[in-house]
C-alpha cells in the first residue's frame, strides 16, 4: 500500500510538469509563429517578438519547480524515498494539480494573448509596453495557481 | 479551418499593413503637382520595382502581383480566397466569348492572375469544352455563347454572364465558414445590384431586363429595388433608406462619382472589424480587399493627374482607406 502512495505523490509531480509543460509548448508555439510571421516582414523587431514569444514559457517552469518541490518532499531527490501513504500519495497528486490545470489553458491562452500583442508590435513597435501586458496578464492565474501548489505540497506532513 | 493555423499569416499581414496608404498619403498624392510626381511618391513609398520604373500601368501590376504574391506564400488554405478572383475569371470568360463570337483578336484583355487565366479560357470557348468550367459557370457560358451567336446582343451576353459571377460570389459566400466572406459576398452582390438598378433608370430599362441582371441577396429585394427603379431615382433612394444600404441612397443624391466611392468605402466598412482580429483568414481577405481599394484609388489619381482634372473632382472619387 505504501507503495501506491508514492505512485500518487510521483502522479502528482508528474501532472504539474507536463500539463503545465504542454500549456507552455502551446502557448510557445502559437506565440512562435506569429513572431515568425512579423520577422518575415520585418527583422527589426526580433528582440520585440522574442521576448513576446517567451512570455508563456514561464507555465513550464512553475510546473517544474512545483514537481522539484514534491520530488523533494518525499525524498526521491535525496536518495531515500519517504514512505507515503496512499491517503498524503493522494493529497500531494491534489495539490500539484492547480498549476498542472491551470498552467496548461492558461499557457495556451496566453501564447494567443502574445500572437494578438504581436500584431500591435508590427504596428506600432512603439507600444511594445502596453503590449506586453496584455499577455502579462494571463500570468496572473498562473502565478496563484503556483502559490497555492505550493503551499499546498509545503504543508503536507510525510 | 482552425483559426489559430493563420497565426503566422496574419502576424505577416499585421506588419504588412504598416506599408499601406494612409488617408493622409493620398492626401498627399492628390495635392501633386502631376502624374509624374505622384508616381515618384509612391516609388519612394516602395510601389513597383526595378522593373516597373516610373511607368504607371507597370507599376500598379507589380502591386497587384505583389499582393498575390504574399497571400500564396502566407495563407495555409487558398481555395477561401478563390471567391476574390470570380470577377477576374468571370471577365475572362466574358472577353473569350466575345473573342471567338466575333473573331477578332485583341491584345491585354484577360486576367492571368486568377484561377482559370485568358489563353486557357480561350482555349475552352474555341473549343466549346464548356463542362470544363466549374459549377455553374458551364451553364452559364452556353448560354451566353449561343445567345450571342444567335442574337449578336453583346450587352445580353454581358448580362447572363455577370449575373452567373453575382450568383455565384453569393454561392460561396453562403457557403463559407467565414464570416468576413458571407459579408463580401452579400455586400458585393448587394452593391451590384443598386448598381444596376441605377443604371438601369438612367438608360430606361425594363423591369425584366432588371430582373434578368439582378441576384438575389439577403440585404437587398430583387423584386422591390427593381420596381423603384422604373419608378426613378427618389424611389430608389427611398427603398434604399430602409435598408441596409442607406448611406447609398444619400450618395446617390450627391453624385454618380459620389455613389461610386460610397459601393467601394461600404466594403471598406464591411471588413474593417478585421483589423482588430488577431487569427482567421478575415484579416488575410481584408488586407487583400484593401490593396485593391488603394490601388484603385491610386489608378484614378493618376488618371486624374494625367487628364489634368481639377483636384476637386479627384478629391471627390477618392477611396477610403483600410487602415
Amino acid at each position: 500500500m505504501s507503495q501506491l502512495g508514492i505512485v500518487y505523490a510521483l502522479l502528482g509531480a508528474a501532472t504539474a510538469v507536463f500539463l503545465s509543460g504542454a500549456g507552455s509548448a502551446l502557448g510557445v508555439g502559437i506565440a512562435g509563429q506569429a513572431a515568425s510571421g512579423v520577422m518575415s516582414e520585418d527583422p527589426s523587431k526580433f528582440a520585440k517578438v522574442l521576448i513576446m514569444q517567451l512570455l508563456p514559457g514561464t507555465q513550464g517552469l512553475y510546473g517544474l519547480i512545483i514537481g522539484f518541490v514534491t520530488l523533494s518532499k518525499i525524498g526521491l531527490l535525496g536518495g531515500g524515498v519517504a514512505d507515503v501513504s496512499v491517503q498524503t500519495g493522494l493529497l500531494i497528486l491534489a495539490a500539484c494539480l492547480p498549476i498542472g490545470i491551470v498552467g496548461l489553458i492558461s499557457g495556451k491562452s496566453q501564447g494567443k494573448t502574445a500572437a494578438a500583442a504581436i500584431g500591435i508590435i508590427a504596428k506600432k513597435p512603439d507600444q511594445f509596453g502596453k503590449a506586453m501586458l496584455f499577455p502579462a496578464m494571463v500570468e496572473t492565474y498562473a502565478i496563484l495557481a503556483l502559490l497555492i501548489s505550493f503551499l499546498a505540497v509545503s504543508a503536507i506532513q510525510i | 479551418m482552425n483559426d489559430l493555423e493563420y497565426t503566422y499569416a496574419v502576424a505577416r499581414i499585421r506588419a504588412l499593413e504598416a506599408s499601406l496608404l494612409t488617408d493622409s498619403f493620398v492626401d498627399q498624392l492628390v495635392n501633386c503637382q502631376s502624374g509624374q510626381q505622384c508616381l515618384e511618391l509612391l516609388s519612394e513609398r516602395g510601389w513597383g520595382d526595378a522593373d516597373t520604373g516610373l511607368d504607371a500601368a507597370a507599376m500598379l501590376k507589380r502591386e497587384e502581383e505583389k499582393t498575390w504574391e504574399v497571400i500564396r506564400e502566407a495563407a495555409p488554405d487558398l481555395t477561401v480566397f478563390e471567391v476574390l478572383s470570380y470577377t477576374k475569371v468571370y471577365h475572362n470568360l466574358k472577353a473569350a466569348i466575345k473573342e471567338v463570337c466575333t473573331e477578332v483578336r485583341n491584345e491585354h484583355i484577360f486576367y492571368d492572375d486568377c484561377s482559370i487565366p485568358g489563353t486557357e479560357m480561350l482555349s475552352i470557348v474555341e473549343n466549346k469544352e464548356f463542362g470544363r468550367l466549374p459549377g455553374k459557370m458551364a451553364a452559364a457560358a452556353q448560354d451566353a455563347y449561343d445567345t450571342l451567336l444567335h442574337t449578336r446582343d453583346g450587352q445580353l451576353c454581358d448580362v447572363i454572364i455577370d449575373k452567373a459571377a453575382l450568383e455565384a460570389i453569393y454561392e460561396a459566400g453562403q457557403n463559407a465558414e467565414d464570416e468576413i466572406i458571407r459579408n463580401y459576398a452579400e455586400s458585393t452582390v448587394a452593391i451590384a445590384d443598386i448598381k444596376i438598378a441605377v443604371r438601369s433608370w438612367k438608360t430606361g430599362k425594363s423591369l425584366e431586363f432588371m430582373k434578368r441582371a439582378m441576384a438575389e441577396c439577403e440585404g437587398i429585394s430583387v423584386d422591390q429595388l427593381s420596381k423603384a427603379a422604373l419608378a426613378g431615382m427618389d424611389a430608389i433612394c427611398e427603398y434604399l433608406a430602409g435598408t441596409d444600404y442607406a448611406g447609398g441612397a444619400q450618395a446617390l443624391s450627391e453624385s454618380p462619382s459620389a455613389f461610386e466611392r460610397w459601393c467601394d468605402n461600404r466594403m471598406i466598412e464591411t471588413i474593417k472589424p478585421q483589423k482588430y482580429n488577431a487569427f482567421s483568414v478575415g484579416p488575410l481577405v481584408a488586407y487583400q480587399i484593401a490593396r485593391e481599394n488603394e490601388i484603385k484609388t491610386v489608378r484614378i489619381i493618376l488618371t486624374g493627374k494625367q487628364n489634368d482634372f481639377p483636384e476637386e473632382a479627384i478629391r471627390e472619387r477618392v477611396r477610403e482607406m483600410y487602415v
